[in-house]
């Protein structure tokens, strides 16, 4: 373009000059002109030299050949007689004269203005579009971070600091290097004192590794042992420490048996302490029931389950204090050992009857240290001891042996085949024989004889716990059982030897109700057999009683009963069947209706009771297309309504929102879960990543070149000084282009 | 923690999220205070407001009592006073490296200040004080030179050492309200004049390159920091117009909701939002690429906002209203501060992420959109609905009972736009 402007420039400079030396000395120029232009043709000279004088028709704008009657072109002013070089050069110039036109005026300086900042616009516009990449690239993101410049703060590591001086300069400086120097920390790179390397030097590998590992096993195995003592500090559990007591008391007792094997002196010292201990029991009678607090026991006990449970626990301990301790080491609690033995030995002999009768029999043989306790309850509180003898039996379950899980096997194989031979007499005398065969033993023998010596009183109530024991193994607890205890007798045959004697004094009590007149009298005698005596009696009885039972009965008899009892419960409402109506109802109401557009009348008679014909019935009755299946035709439990639910609408997106094209997308996003119950943690967290991250206290400085990567180079070039000097161009004339750019 | 995904162990994943989306809206409604603050301390309007380049805690405003002051966001308190001009403080600008800003007043003078106060016992005092002819009403820095430019008559770009303009740059001869350097592309200027129309320059040039007349005048405008060829100009017509400055015929977007001129914007520093002031005592938040906005902020006291700022942390924001307070706002309403736990974080994202998902959803919407505003602010929304509905109308009917193709239909983007000159 600049070359152009050149070309026209010369060009126009060349064009006036011509004109002006036409102008102002035309006669000159021309006749050599005139010289130059004949000396060109030959033909023509001599017509020429003929000529005398210059005419005015001769001009250098009016070039005529008079001889040949023609004009005068050019080009053939140009060719030469033979050809020249020196004149190509004329010749071409006079070409590009011809071409170009005429200059036109400058512009005015308004357009001018426009014109450049038109070209300006154009040029800034492209500059700021390189941009645009960058800019739809960010707008797509998935996630932008900012600020855009990470800046990765590095930590310069001292050692690389201080060796980079040369020397100290600051006081600052000064006193790290005093620091370095002082302890002779290393500056440069195997960081090591020269104590540790020293010491490096002293141990060899082996052994230190060695050590090491003793080290580190003794520190684990003692936070080991901590974590245990703290775990174990922290149980709550009551049976847990119960059990460690009592493996604790074990373990002194084998460490006592084993230092009587080894050391006898010892052992003997340790026997003198507890004989030493015992005599201080007996001297001051601690634990007797004599001290205030037991004696507020005493009476607590009658209402308080715990009072007495702490009672009971004085006493034994009482009596495990007095107990005199024998030399013979292993068998140091007498009581207990032969004891057990002996019942083993005993227990086949022993007649069937006898467990049956004796509730402390019934489930396993009882350790007879608890039960004078319980004895003595009973004798003392006058409450039968049925709670008490419940969680004696517990307590003894935890206790039992091997040797007692078979005892009660026997036990309970002799219930059963007590049942199955129901023989009925004798019994009761194999009982108190039995009773007295057993021998040492302190229990049983006091029951016996306060049984026999205790009043009216307590006597209806050990009846009655017989009684309902017998119930028990009869596995009698439902209401119709209970009618059939009532009316069958057979039942109530078989316990009556085992309570012969019992029955009789409730025979008498029952008399003397029947003398006051009372309204259970009316009553069937066998029921009254059962009920009403305690209910006469004692209230207080029988509510313990019911209290202990179901605890054994439930287990028997539930899981038979349980489908029965659900039936009996649900009998009237039949589910299955009132889906199944239900679904029936659904599906009539979807179908679709017939539409009824028969109008009576028109072309025949209406009226009541006449019917519009079947013609016209056919032709006006629109049957509507059946409906397509329905989706829960296969499924037979469930019902799928198609009905558009109005309150679930008012939840629905009515129209298809704007970024999206079609409803399936839509869809489709929606469906899509984002959360972390359907989706793992890494997708998760992609799905739910930000579309914007800032840090927070960062400062977000705008874009530049040097934060895109790939705008780096093309914007490297293109980022110029902002204040460029204008370049020459600028100062060009104005002139309108040929194309012009929007 | 291992977890078994398969689908038929959590069903209903649609319902249950989106009962989690309409909980997470309702919390993000709750939890939405976004006043922060109000520092008080200026006897006057706040005229004009600009954030330090380099420290976050830092904001300076002047008022229009000639005053400036410079406040510490985290202490919210003034940390220096200076009376600066006599009359308005137009406007002002930190230089770039944040160690000194300019001033310019009613009193015909730009001022160069020292960013940091003067030692005990020194003047307070500006470095330089430019005498100028006429009264300069805007002043803009460049960011990354030491170079500045002022409007007034004209638009006049300095060199900071010398006190005679660089070059000035004018076309037509109306006042120019404001005049705002690209920060992308540096040597770009846009400025805009009472006579309704917004010129842009080229630095390097030292030449104007187009100008686009609108129906009304424009009062301010800025650049997008992200992206070099677009901005936003408030205009008195209440609305905002995103221009691409490629294609200056139609703006990108029109941004409605105001009901009153708006007088100033500032832009997000990421880019994607800004926040505009407006006459009608209100501050809003708009996506860049949505033509109404997000969020709407109002006080009882707050009353015409004249100048507002976005914080370059992209967390709050800054309005200087007439009655003599900056508030500080919290960008997004309903964001809690401070430090989130990891958990905190995710749990935010998932929630937003669903808000996201869900927000077509009318309930949700419904809740999602729902903002008090003032009376008057509701009222003339609802008048200025009822007007442009009968506009609507009126053109419908004019249209029905011409000849076809008599009316053109045109956008509502180019209905604004008087005229584009080269």
């Amino acid at each position: 373009m600049a070359e152009e402007w050149l070309g026209v420039e010369a060009a126009a400079s060349g064009g006036e000059s011509e004109e002006e030396e036409g102008q102002e000395d035309g006669e000159r120029r021309h006749r050599q002109l005139l010289e130059a232009v004949s000396s060109l043709s030959g033909r023509r000279r001599q017509k020429l030299a003929e000529r005398t004088e210059a005419s005015v028709q001769v001009s250098e704008f009016n070039v005529s050949c008079e001889g040949a009657g023609e004009k005068l072109v050019l080009s053939e002013l140009l060719q030469p007689i033979r050809p020249k070089s020196a004149l190509s050069s004329v010749k071409k110039e006079l070409t590009r004269v011809k071409q170009k036109k005429a200059v036109e005026l400058p512009l005015s300086k308004e357009e001018a203005k426009r014109v450049v900042r038109e070209a300006a616009y154009v040029r800034t516009s492209k500059d700021v579009g390189k941009w645009q990449q960058v800019v739809l690239q960010n707008r797509r993101a998935e996630q932008l971070v900012f600020p855009l410049k990470q800046e990765i703060a590095t930590v310069v590591p001292l050692e690389q600091v201080a060796s980079g001086w040369k020397q100290a300069r600051t006081p600052l400086e000064q006193e790290i290097f005093g620091l370095l120097y002082k302890t002779q920390k290393p500056i440069t790179d195997p960081l090591l004192t020269p104590e540790e390397t020293a010491s490096l030097q002293a141990m060899s590998l082996e052994e230190a590794r060695r050590r090491r590992a003793e080290l580190q096993k003794a520190r684990a195995m003692q936070s080991y042992y901590e974590a245990k003592a703290r775990r174990e500090k922290k149980i709550k559990s009551k049976k847990y420490h119960r059990v460690l007591k009592k493996s604790k008391r074990r373990k002194a007792l084998k460490e006592f048996e084993l230092l009587h094997k080894s050391d006898p002196e010892a052992a003997l010292a340790k026997l003198e302490e507890l004989e030493q201990l015992r005599m201080q029991e007996r001297m001051s009678l601690k634990h007797q029931n004599k001290g205030k607090w037991a004696r507020s026991r005493a009476i607590m006990a009658k209402y308080d389950l715990e009072a007495r449970k702490a009672m009971q626990e004085q006493l034994a301990k009482n009596k495990e204090l007095m107990q005199k301790v024998r030399v013979e080491l292993p068998k140091e609690e007498p009581g207990d050992v032969p004891e057990e033995d002996l019942a083993s030995v005993t227990v086949p002999t022993l007649p069937a009857g006898a467990s049956e009768t004796n509730p402390w029999m019934l489930g396993k043989p009882s350790s007879p240290a608890e039960e004078p306790e319980v004895q003595e309850g009973l004798g003392d509180v006058a409450v039968p001891g049925a709670a008490e003898c419940k969680e004696e039996m517990e307590k003894e379950e935890e206790e039992m042996s091997e040797e007692e899980a078979l005892l009660q096997d026997f036990a309970q194989k002799r219930h059963a085949r007590q049942q199955r031979a129901g023989s009925p007499e004798g019994q009761g005398a194999d009982e108190t024989e039995a009773v007295p065969e057993l021998p040492g033993d302190g229990p049983i023998q006091p029951v016996c004889a306060e049984e026999q010596a205790s009043t009216g009183i307590e006597q209806p109530s050990q009846a009655q716990e017989e009684i309902l024991l017998s119930e028990q193994l009869g596995r009698v607890r439902t209401m119709e059982d209970v009618e059939a205890l009532a009316s069958g007798e057979p039942v109530e045959e078989q316990e009556k030897p085992a309570a012969a004697r019992a029955e009789k004094q409730v025979q008498q009590q029952q008399e003397e109700s029947r003398a006051s007149g009372g309204r259970r009298a009316r009553k069937p005698p066998a029921k009254k057999k059962i009920i009403s005596l305690q209910a006469m009696l004692s209230g207080k009885t029988q509510e313990v009683q019911f209290s202990s039972l179901p605890v054994v009965v439930e287990e028997e008899d539930g899981g038979i009963d349980q489908r029965g009892v659900i039936t009996e419960a649900f009998a009237g409402d039949d589910v299955v069947a009132d889906f199944r109506r239900e679904k029936r109802k659904a599906e009539q109401a979807a179908k679709p209706q017939p539409v009824n557009l028969v109008l009576p009348g028109w072309g025949e008679w209406a009226g009541t009771g006449l019917k519009p014909s079947a013609k016209k019935i056919k032709r006006f009755l629109l049957k509507p297309p059946p409906a397509p299946p329905r989706k829960d035709q296969h499924l037979p439990h469930v019902i799928l309504s198609e009905r558009r639910n109005i309150h679930a609408a008012a939840h629905q997106v009515s129209e298809l929102p704007f970024p999206f094209e079609r409803h399936q997308q839509f869809e489709q996003s929606i469906r899509t879960p984002v959360g972390a119950t359907w989706n793992t943690q890494r997708a998760f967290q992609k799905l739910t990543a930000p579309r914007v991250v800032t840090r927070a206290g960062h400062i977000i400085q705008p874009i530049s070149a040097e934060d895109v990567p790939d705008m780096g180079t093309a914007a490297g070039s293109g980022a110029k000084p902002a204040l460029e000097i204008a370049p020459q161009r600028q100062e060009q004339p104005f002139r309108r282009p040929r194309k012009r750019a929007r | 923690v291992p977890r078994n995904y398969d689908p038929a162990l959590h069903p209903f994943e649609v319902p249950r999220e989106y009962t989690r989306a309409l909980n997470a809206t309702k919390l993000e409604r709750v939890f939405a205070k976004p006043f922060l603050s109000s520092l008080d301390g200026h006897r006057d309007g706040v005229n004009c407001m600009a954030k330090h380049p380099k420290s976050l805690s830092t904001v300076l405003s002047g008022a229009c009592d000639g005053e400036v002051k410079i406040w510490n966001l985290t202490k919210r308190q003034c940390i220096r006073t200076i009376q600066a001009h006599e009359g308005f403080v137009r406007g002002m600008c930190a230089r770039f490296c944040g160690t000194s800003f300019f001033t310019v007043g009613d009193d015909k003078t730009v001022k160069q200040w020292k960013m940091e106060s003067p030692e005990y016992g020194e003047e307070e005092e500006p470095i330089h004080t430019i005498l100028g002819k006429t009264v300069y009403t805007g002043i803009d820095h460049h960011w990354k030179e030491a170079v500045f430019a002022t409007c007034g008559h004209q638009v006049d770009i300095w060199d900071e050492q010398r006190t005679s303009p660089m070059c000035s740059l004018t076309w037509g001869f109306d006042s120019i309200s404001s005049v705002k350097f690209n920060p992308i592309e540096t040597y770009l200027l846009g400025s805009c004049a009472s006579d309704r129309n917004i010129v842009l320059y080229d630095m390097r040039k030292s030449t104007p390159l187009k100008k686009v007349i609108l129906n009304m005048r424009t009062n301010t405008l800025c650049w997008n920091p992200m992206e070099a060829f677009i901005f936003t100009a408030a205009n008195e017509d209440y609305n905002l117009y995103t221009f691409d400055m490629r294609f200056l015929e139609s703006p990108v977007m029109v941004h409605m909701d105001h009901v009153s001129a708006v007088l100033d914007v500032d832009y997000s520093p990421t880019g994607k939002e800004f926040v505009s002031a407006s006459f009608d005592k209100s501050v809003r938040i708009f996506p860049v690429d949505k033509g109404h906005s997000r969020e709407v902020y109002h006080t009882k006291r707050m009353q015409h906002v004249i100048t507002v700022k976005w914080t370059s942390d992209n967390k709050y924001i800054l309005c200087g209203s007439d009655e003599m307070n900056i508030r500080l706002w919290k960008a997004n309403a309903s964001e809690k501060l401070g430090v989130l736990a990891p958990r905190e974080k995710a749990a935010m994202n998932y929630n937003q992420k669903l808000k996201e998902k869900f927000q077509y959803h009318p309930k949700i919407r419904r809740i999602a959109q729902h903002r008090h505003l003032p009376k008057s602010i509701y009222c003339q929304i609802k008048e200025q609905r009822i007007m442009r509905e009968a506009r609507r109308r009126k053109e419908l009917n004019r249209r029905k009972h011409s000849k076809p193709g008599s009316m053109p239909l045109v956008s509502e983007r180019k209905k604004h736009i008087v005229a584009v000159v080269k």
